[in-house]
């Protein structure tokens, strides 16, 4: 720019002053790279090689190629680790989203405005307390003899629940939690779907005569199928992270009906040390979570592109 | 008097029927949608009412049939009589609360959490807003390399990385320091995506100006992109000292000396096989959410505000 030559700079001389420019993003960046590269590629190329190595404790490492992946597949406890993650993301996605979605409508709705504030603040509340602190909550509120949760059913006249103690039990009540903590956080992304769609496009729709379900299913849901879409992945990918929650309820049990992946990886590398073997554990959530990201790196793009 | 209707309609069937369909729902609509609304902020505030009583109770109450929504010492103070304190005319069970700061180092887990959270937080929002704007506002060799990685990184967790991470932090003598838990996190590739996404929406003449008054790039950003910013600080200073705050896992992995626990270490660990003082792991998780409240609710306008003006609408 011809008027920016002309201008002198105050305090930095003329070529200090064109440096910085062309020095300034790369020392922003550089933090970045620094921190990525010894904190994350680092690890990730490490703990590759090492998934090929069986190493206990601080003994030295042996190479046994692919040993630990062909004793993963055998490993029942393993593919029950799998099953169960899988169990709650299911669990959370038919669940946990529908019920985000119908409040996220509530919410959006021109009745709900008196008490915006109130719905905010309490709806994203469990998402700021602490795993830890949910879950010891939930010991409370779960628990067969004096809990909640067993006080409500039984006053409308159900049965108690075993809930942490049975194998047929545990899994769902780690859900529930999780249905508890992530509704209200969820129906935040799904509300702001729903403000980007123009008023104009329902109104029209409603003086054609278009009852509330026709335009939920011919065109709200339509439009909100990207973001639908990215709730669902975030939503899969994130429950394949779970670990406190079943940690401290039940601490995997009973007999491993709620050992998470990441739970059966702390185990293996931080209570038996075998951390070859954990190693692998790792890649293999690795090779689950990237193939879901795959998916969610695309909608990423989608979403940008408006 | 006349009023003048300034938008002549013309009345059609369809309209009419509309308009009034509008009216007869307003009232059965409000009452419905808020009764759903209202029901759910029960669902949620019924276990936290109920934990924050359950710290005003012996461990005898809390495990006791049928439920009770109070504490039975606020009704007859004789129950437990040298346990009993009255403050403010209630009759207060406090011997959770004393047990806490009496017999566990709970104030020093108190303050571990707070500077732990606090640095790790500051240093994580200062470093990636800086790349974020970097990304957003400069075209440097590897940008788009660079992007990619951010990207990439966002995809996998953290939980992934426990076994090498640990060995990494082993041989650098980090095991029990504070250093373990904030260098890995002090630029998080999250907080960089959001931040270009907001910071990308800043006008570039902002920029050329602020240079043409002989501003440095970083004064730049400190003293233009950051101030117009201000929403999207809000949402990471929310997520940041809520993720620092809470972590859990990775302290428990790196950190063994009871006098280095976070607060959320502090109390799972007294969580364990061996029965506990459940009342004042109660009490110690119910003070443990305090600080995250006061953040929440000094950042809560920014916040709200970071979310609608496009952090998440970038997603």
């Amino acid at each position: 720019m011809a008027v920016q030559a002309q201008v002198k700079p105050v305090r930095w001389g003329e070529w200090w002053y064109r440096r910085q420019r062309q020095i300034a993003p790369y020392v922003f960046v550089a933090p970045f790279f620094i921190l990525f590269a010894a904190f994350f590629l680092y690890p990730v190329i490490y703990s590759f090689l090492l998934s090929f190595q069986e190493q206990t404790g601080l003994s030295s490492p042996k190479w046994v190629g692919l040993q630990n992946y062909q004793t993963l597949l055998q490993d029942e406890r393993f593919l029950r680790s799998i099953w169960n993650t899988t169990y709650f993301a299911l669990g959370s996605v038919f669940i946990q989203l529908p019920l985000a979605y119908l409040l996220a409508l509530a919410f959006n709705s021109r009745y709900a405005r008196h008490l915006t504030h109130l719905y905010r603040v309490g709806f994203f509340f469990p998402v700021l307390t602490s795993a830890v602190v949910i879950s010891l909550i939930f010991v409370l509120v779960l628990d067969k003899d004096y809990g909640m949760l067993n006080a409500a059913l039984q006053s409308i006249g159900l049965p108690a629940i075993p809930w942490l103690s049975s194998t047929r039990w545990a899994m769902p009540a780690v859900i529930i939690l999780g249905v508890w903590t992530w509704t209200g956080f969820n129906a935040f992304y799904f509300l702001a779907g729903l403000q980007g769609i123009s008023d104009e496009v329902i109104e029209a729709a409603m003086m054609d005569g278009a009852n509330a379900v026709q335009i939920q299913t011919r065109i709200v849901i339509p439009l909100m199928r990207p973001i639908i879409m990215f709730v669902v992945i975030q939503s899969i990918i994130g429950s394949y992270s779970l670990f406190t929650q079943p940690f401290l309820l039940t601490n995997g049990g009973p007999s491993d009906a709620t050992l998470t992946m990441v739970m059966y990886l702390y185990f293996t590398g931080f209570r038996f040390f075998k951390l070859g073997y954990a190693s692998a554990i790792g890649y293999s959530l690795v090779v689950i979570i990237l193939a879901l990201s795959l998916i969610n790196l695309y909608f990423f793009r989608g979403f940008r592109e408006d | 008097m006349e009023t003048i209707d300034v938008t002549p309609m013309v009345e059609t069937p369809a309209r009419r029927r509309f308009q009034m369909g509008m009216r007869t729902s307003n009232l059965l609509g409000m009452i419905v949608v808020n009764a759903i609304l209202l029901f759910g902020i029960f669902l949620t505030a019924a276990p936290y009412f109920y934990m924050i009583v359950s710290t005003f109770k012996p461990n005898t109450e809390i495990w006791s049939w049928p439920l009770t929504f109070y504490p039975k010492s606020l009704v007859d103070p004789t129950l437990y009589p040298d346990k009993v304190t009255n403050v403010l005319g209630l009759n207060l069970y406090l011997e959770n609360y004393r047990y806490l700061f009496a017999e566990l180092p709970y104030v020093r887990w108190m303050i571990n959490s707070l500077v732990l959270a606090t640095g790790r937080s500051v240093l994580a929002i200062f470093l990636s807003s800086l790349a974020g704007f970097a990304f957003a506002k400069y075209d440097f060799r590897f940008k788009h390399v660079g992007f990619l990685l951010v990207l990439v990184s966002i995809m996998l967790p953290l939980e992934v990385l426990l076994v090498p991470l640990f060995i990494e932090m082993a041989t650098l003598k980090w095991l029990n320091t504070y250093w373990a838990i904030i260098v890995p996190f002090a630029v998080v590739p999250f907080y960089i995506f959001l931040m270009r996404q907001f910071m990308i929406q800043v006008p570039n003449e902002l920029m050329d100006a602020a240079r043409i008054d002989g501003c440095t790039e970083f004064g730049i950003f400190w003293r233009v992109v950051a101030p117009v910013s201000k929403p999207a600080f809000g949402v990471l200073a929310i997520l940041a000292f809520n993720a620092a705050w809470n972590d859990y896992l990775w302290p428990l992995i790196v950190l063994q000396d009871k006098m280095l626990y976070t607060v959320n270490l502090g109390i799972a660990v007294l969580y364990g096989p061996y029965q506990t003082p459940f009342g004042s792991i109660l009490a110690g998780s119910f003070l443990g959410t305090l600080p995250i409240v006061a953040v929440f609710l000094l950042m809560q306008r920014q916040f709200i505000a970071g979310l609608t003006a496009g952090a998440l609408k970038g997603l």
